[in-house]
C-alpha cells in the first residue's frame, strides 16, 4: 500500500486501467464528473463535463475536506469516514476514499440517484484498489531495483534556474 | 510527498508556509499570485473569517514551465497562524514537500515565532518528519519596520542549522520570490537525489 509519505508515481499503463473504470462509473452512475485525487490534494485524473470546472482548486478543496473529516472522525474515536455526500441544489457530490491514500468524487444530478452512485462506486472502488495495488508493487519494485531512469537525476541549476526567468 | 505523473509528464510539489498569525503568509501568496503571468497560475482560494485571518489555509498552484520535459507545478499553501487553529495547521502539512517559516521580525513577536517553530518541529514530528530533513527556508518579515529583531538574534533563535534565509517585505514583494525560488530549488534537488 501506498504510504502517506512516499512520493506517489503514476504510469501510463496505471492511468490508462484507471481511466477505463472511472469511464464506466460515469455511465454506470449516469453521473457528470468523476476526478480522483490524492489524499495530498494532487489531481490524478478526471473524466466528464470537466472543461468548465477548476479540477486543481476542486482536488485541493476536495483533500483539505477529508483531512478536516478524518480530524473529525478521530475525535468521536473513528478511524477516518470513508464515505462523504454533498447535497446541491441541482449537483451533489459524492466522495469516498479509495485504497486508503485516493479519494474518488462523483459529481451527479437529478438524472442518477445517491443509491445508485453508492452502489456503483462500491464496485469500481474495489477495482481501483486493485490497481492502486499494482502501481504501489510496480513503483516499490522499481525502487528497490534502482534501474529506474527519473528524467530528474540529471537536473541542473540551470534547470531550475530558467523555471523562474 | 511529491506527485510524479509519467503518463501527463507532470511533477507536483506542495510547499506550506508557516508562521505565527499576522506575520504575513497570506501576503506572500498574494503578492506572488498578483505578480504571476495568469498562464501560470491557478486561482487562489483563501478559506478565511470575515475579519480577514485565515481559517484552513490559503491556496495557490503555480505552473513554473517544463524541466527535463515535466510540466513542474508548486501547490503553495499556508496555514492559520493563530495558536488555536492547531489541528488545521497538522492537516496542511499532510505530503509536505517543502517548508518556508515567515518569521515576524518585530521586537514584539519574538516569542510568537519562537512558540510557532516549536509547533512545525512537533506537527512534523507528529506525521514522521524531520524539520531537519525537508527543504526548509526562512523569511524574516516586515524586516522594513523600525522595531525589529537584530538579524544575529534572529538567526541564533530561529535558525540554528543555518538553512537559507531572506529579509522580506511581503507588502512590497521584497524577498518574497528569493525566498519561493530558494525552497522550490532545495526541493527538486532533493527530487534528484531521490531520483
Amino acid at each position: 500500500m501506498l504510504g502517506p509519505q512516499s512520493s506517489f508515481v503514476m504510469y501510463d499503463e496505471e492511468l490508462q486501467r484507471i481511466n477505463i473504470v472511472i469511464e464506466r462509473l460515469l455511465r454506470e452512475a449516469n453521473a457528470k464528473v468523476i476526478f480522483l485525487v490524492d489524499k495530498n490534494g494532487q489531481m490524478i485524473s478526471g473524466v466528464g463535463e470537466t472543461e468548465h470546472l477548476d479540477t486543481t482548486s476542486l482536488a485541493s478543496l476536495t483533500a483539505g475536506n477529508i483531512a478536516a473529516t478524518g480530524g473529525l472522525a478521530k475525535l468521536i474515536g473513528e478511524k477516518e469516514f470513508s464515505i462523504l455526500f454533498h447535497e446541491g441544489e441541482k449537483d451533489n457530490l459524492h466522495i469516498s476514499i479509495v485504497a486508503q491514500r485516493v479519494i474518488l468524487v462523483v459529481i451527479f444530478d437529478q438524472r442518477s440517484s445517491l443509491g445508485l452512485v453508492r452502489l456503483r462506486v462500491r464496485k469500481a472502488s474495489d477495482e481501483l484498489t486493485t490497481i492502486f495495488e499494482d502501481l504501489a508493487k510496480k513503483t516499490a519494485e522499481i525502487q528497490a531495483s534502482g534501474g529506474h531512469n527519473s528524467p530528474f537525476a540529471e537536473i541542473t541549476d540551470d534547470d531550475i534556474d530558467s523555471l523562474f526567468s | 510527498m511529491s506527485f510524479i505523473n509519467y503518463a501527463s509528464r507532470e511533477i507536483n510539489c506542495k510547499i506550506v508556509y508557516y508562521g505565527p498569525g499576522l506575520c504575513g503568509k497570506t501576503t506572500n501568496l498574494q503578492h506572488i499570485y498578483q505578480m504571476t503571468d495568469p498562464d501560470a497560475k491557478g486561482k487562489m482560494i483563501s478559506l478565511a473569517t470575515e475579519t480577514e485571518r485565515t481559517l484552513f489555509f490559503d491556496f495557490l498552484p503555480l505552473a513554473l514551465g517544463e524541466i527535463r520535459g515535466f510540466k513542474t507545478r508548486f501547490h503553495l499553501y499556508t496555514v492559520p497562524g493563530q495558536v488555536f487553529y492547531d489541528a488545521s495547521r497538522k492537516l496542511i502539512l499532510k505530503g509536505v514537500d517543502g517548508v518556508v517559516f515567515v518569521a515576524d521580525a518585530q521586537e514584539e513577536r519574538l516569542d510568537a515565532n519562537i512558540e510557532s517553530m516549536e509547533n512545525l518541529k512537533v506537527n512534523l514530528e507528529e506525521q514522521g518528519y524531520q524539520l531537519e530533513n525537508l527543504p526548509f527556508v526562512i523569511q524574516y518579515n516586515k524586516y522594513d519596520l523600525p522595531n525589529v529583531t537584530p538579524i544575529e538574534e534572529l538567526r541564533e533563535l530561529l535558525n540554528p542549522n543555518g538553512v537559507p534565509e531572506f529579509k522580506g517585505c511581503a507588502v512590497t514583494g521584497e524577498g518574497v520570490f528569493e525566498t519561493l525560488k530558494e525552497v522550490a530549488k532545495l526541493i527538486l534537488m532533493e527530487l534528484k537525489k531521490g531520483g
